[in-house]
């Protein structure tokens, strides 16, 4: 078997999890596609890191990678749920009001309880992101209704929800100041130099990326996504699988949420406005395909990562922030440009027409 | 065209002949969201103080205005199975770029031909992702909103332009006589009835049903999918970018923040309506209704000082139970009568 042309340069470093090292012949020529586009996230943000360190040379120091890392790390919780939900060929538009409903549960829970250890408020604000999840996923699996509608209309609902909350209780902000020490330190926080909250990110996405490719469960998310119709006929509970879906991926929004409180410590009822579109943009760039069957969280993550870097890096490398949003966007196309070229070629070479190698 | 003599296959609504599709009107979405909308004007009109005073009609229908204008295109868009979420981000593309040149001392009499020429391109960048390149709509759209919003910001700034003269921006407020109606609900009337016309009494009309309902049995039927749907998004653009233009003026400030999070609220408002997010079935009295119904309830809650977090609740609740009830119907239908029609997935 000849190698394909690759137009990635040889020399990118293996990124551990990319590259899912299968010795299986029949679909090696898949994951070595799967692979090559992540190496391609890889690629360019590692230009995009060492163009910018060119420019700056400041822009690499520790303190602006800690930065860098604790600012992608809301954004790679989302997007490590929203994979899940999408390779079924689903979306959660809803994920930016979960957020905002947890992180205000998060601080409401705080100013009642200062004492409640860290851990339970982290599963509080899950579980709340949990139910907030089994409501749209019971939608979109029992009423068999388009999510996209669904989480249109919870996104809607959720953000009412929270406001009505906020300005019902009294308290329409939560400030530093009301919460406990002991929470706040979390978001600053570091392990061996790297900012716990990112920490948290990485566990969630390789936990998550684990089970997608290993658990028979996980693999039926890809079936289900790539022909519903089929993935029923040949047994997977499908409904059963896109509400679990649904539900992990409301449990990391409402992790994400708890995440938001520790680093922004300002809570009202507007967090996380907006956020769904980003968190559906790193999944995209990252090569999830938005009708479901294919992608990784690894890739949504590296996503997520570059996303957040252009925001930090235009400003480093001389160029007007306004141009963050317009990067942002051509990237999103380049981005689905790229997966279309791949797919094609991916079926022509599966077709076996063109075994000559390009 | 060649779309006269093909058979259209079996769009749902509309293609049984203008009159059997009247007589089907009430049995269909279009005919339960129109009622609920009678019957809620009424009822608010009987209960809610002010309501019906021309003055609120006024302000209500000014309201309306963008979101109504943008419906329009993006319903026929979203009928053919596809959709524009880069809307808000053209009509404020449009807006800044509106703000810019006025500021550099254009004319608006020049500025707004220029605007919807921009609106054509940023319509065709569109189009000719999705039909070129055959790209998902969802994903080209989420890229273009960044994107457009992006450049509104890198033309305009975080600055507003605002002093444009008042001629123009107290004409885009002003009424009809004394009888509340904003004078621009004349020239949105006017577009209203060619959509409609165009959607349910042309055969244009009736392959964007086609399109809906089987992309591959609308092209086998001699229909160009391709160029029809590239037309849409372009007609889209241009009208966005018309709402932009309004926009400016109503709120008498260009800004490259303008109608922000607005493309949710119109495709809330279209689906509502009954119009399928698969493409294929719905109709233009829903759409309208629908747009109608978000409106005025928000209008009437608002007048009867209900909190703001309640009405985004409402708005969500309409939505879900909008596409939710047809499908517990059919499901119900279903159960007594098992022979039937399997229902639409």
């Amino acid at each position: 078997m000849s190698a394909p042309a690759t137009h990635q340069p040889a020399t990118v470093p293996p990124q551990p999890g990319a590259s899912p090292d299968s010795g299986r012949r029949g679909a090696s020529l898949v994951q070595r596609l799967v692979a090559m586009r992540e190496m391609g996230i890889l690629a360019a943000l590692l230009l995009l890191l060492v163009v910018t360190e060119i420019a700056n040379p400041r822009f690499l120091s520790a303190q602006n990678l800690r930065d860098l890392l604790l600012s992608a790390s809301i954004l790679t919780v989302l997007a490590a749920g929203q994979t899940v939900v999408i390779i079924t060929r689903n979306v959660d538009l809803s994920v930016g009001s979960v957020l905002g409903l947890s992180a205000y549960a998060t601080g409401t829970l705080l100013v009642k309880a200062p004492g409640t250890p860290v851990v339970l408020v982290v599963l509080a604000g899950m579980a709340i992101g949990a139910v907030c999840g089994a409501f749209n996923g019971a939608i979109v699996a029992v009423a068999k209704v388009p999510s996209l509608v669904v989480t249109l209309g919870t996104l809607y609902i959720f953000r009412g929800l929270d406001s009505l909350w906020a300005s019902s209780s009294g308290r329409l902000q939560i400030n530093a100041a009301d919460l406990p020490n002991s929470f706040k330190s979390l978001g600053g926080a570091s392990l061996l130099g790297i900012p716990v909250l990112f920490l948290v990110a990485l566990v969630v996405v390789l936990l998550v990326g684990f089970c997608l490719r290993n658990y028979r469960s996980g693999r039926e998310l890809y079936g289900i996504g790539s022909e519903p119709e089929a993935a029923r006929l040949s047994g997977i509970p499908v409904g059963r699988r896109v509400f679990a879906a649904f539900v992990i991926n409301g449990a990391l929004a409402g992790l994400a949420g708890v995440l938001y409180a520790a680093r922004f410590q300002t809570l009202d009822a507007t967090a996380g406005t907006g956020q769904e579109l980003t968190v559906v943009a790193a999944c995209v760039v990252g090569g999830v395909a938005i009708f479901g069957g294919s992608g990784t969280v690894y890739g949504a993550a590296l996503g997520a990562l570059l996303l957040t870097t252009i925001g930090t890096a235009l400003p480093q490398l001389g160029i007007s922030p306004f141009w963050r949003n317009a990067a942002v966007g051509a990237l999103i196309l380049a981005a689905i440009v790229l997966d279309r070229t791949l797919s094609l070629r991916l079926a022509r070479r599966l077709r076996g027409r063109n075994l000559r190698g390009s | 065209m060649a779309v006269d003599t093909a058979p259209a296959p079996a769009p749902r609504t509309s293609a049984e002949g203008p009159a059997a599709s009247r007589l089907r009107l009430l049995g269909t979405g279009d005919g339960v969201i129109t009622l609920v909308l009678v019957a809620f004007l009424v009822i608010a009109g009987l209960t809610v103080e002010g309501f019906a005073s021309t003055r609120n009609a006024g302000f209500l229908l000014l309201d309306v205005v963008v979101i109504m204008l943008i419906a329009l295109p993006l319903t026929l868009v979203i009928i053919t199975g596809e959709i524009d979420l880069s809307v808000a981000s053209t009509v404020g593309l449009s807006s800044a770029v509106m703000g810019k040149l006025w500021f550099a001392g254009l004319p608006l009499e020049l500025i707004i031909p220029l605007c919807l020429l921009l609106g054509v391109v940023l319509g065709a960048v569109n189009g000719l992702l999705v039909t070129k390149l055959g790209l998902p709509s969802l994903a080209v759209t989420i890229g273009t909103l960044a994107l457009y919003r992006g450049l509104a910001f890198v033309v305009l700034g975080d600055q507003a332009v605002a002093d444009f003269p008042r001629s123009w921006t107290t004409w885009a407020i002003s009424s009809i006589g004394t009888t509340g109606i904003p004078v621009v609900v004349v020239p949105l009337l006017v577009l209203v009835v060619i959509t409609g016309v165009v959607l349910h009494a042309t055969p244009i009309g009736r392959a964007l049903y086609a399109m809906g309902n089987s992309e591959d049995a609308a092209r086998f039927s001699g229909i160009d999918v391709a160029r029809t749907k590239l037309w849409l998004f372009i007609v889209t653009g241009v009208v966005a970018a018309l709402g932009g233009v309004y926009w400016t003026l109503r709120y008498g400030s260009a800004r490259a923040d303008n109608a922000t999070g607005l493309e949710l609220q119109v495709i809330a408002a279209i689906l509502l309506g009954g119009v399928s997010i698969f493409g294929g079935r719905g109709g233009l009295v829903g759409v309208i209704a629908g747009v109608l119904l978000l409106a005025s309830v928000r209008n009437a809650l608002q007048l009867v000082n209900v909190p703001s977090d309640v009405l985004n609740i409402v708005t969500g609740v309409l939505l879900i139970v909008a596409v939710v009830a047809p499908q517990v119907a059919a499901r119900l239908r279903r159960i007594r009568r098992p022979r039937g029609r399997p229902a639409v997935p």
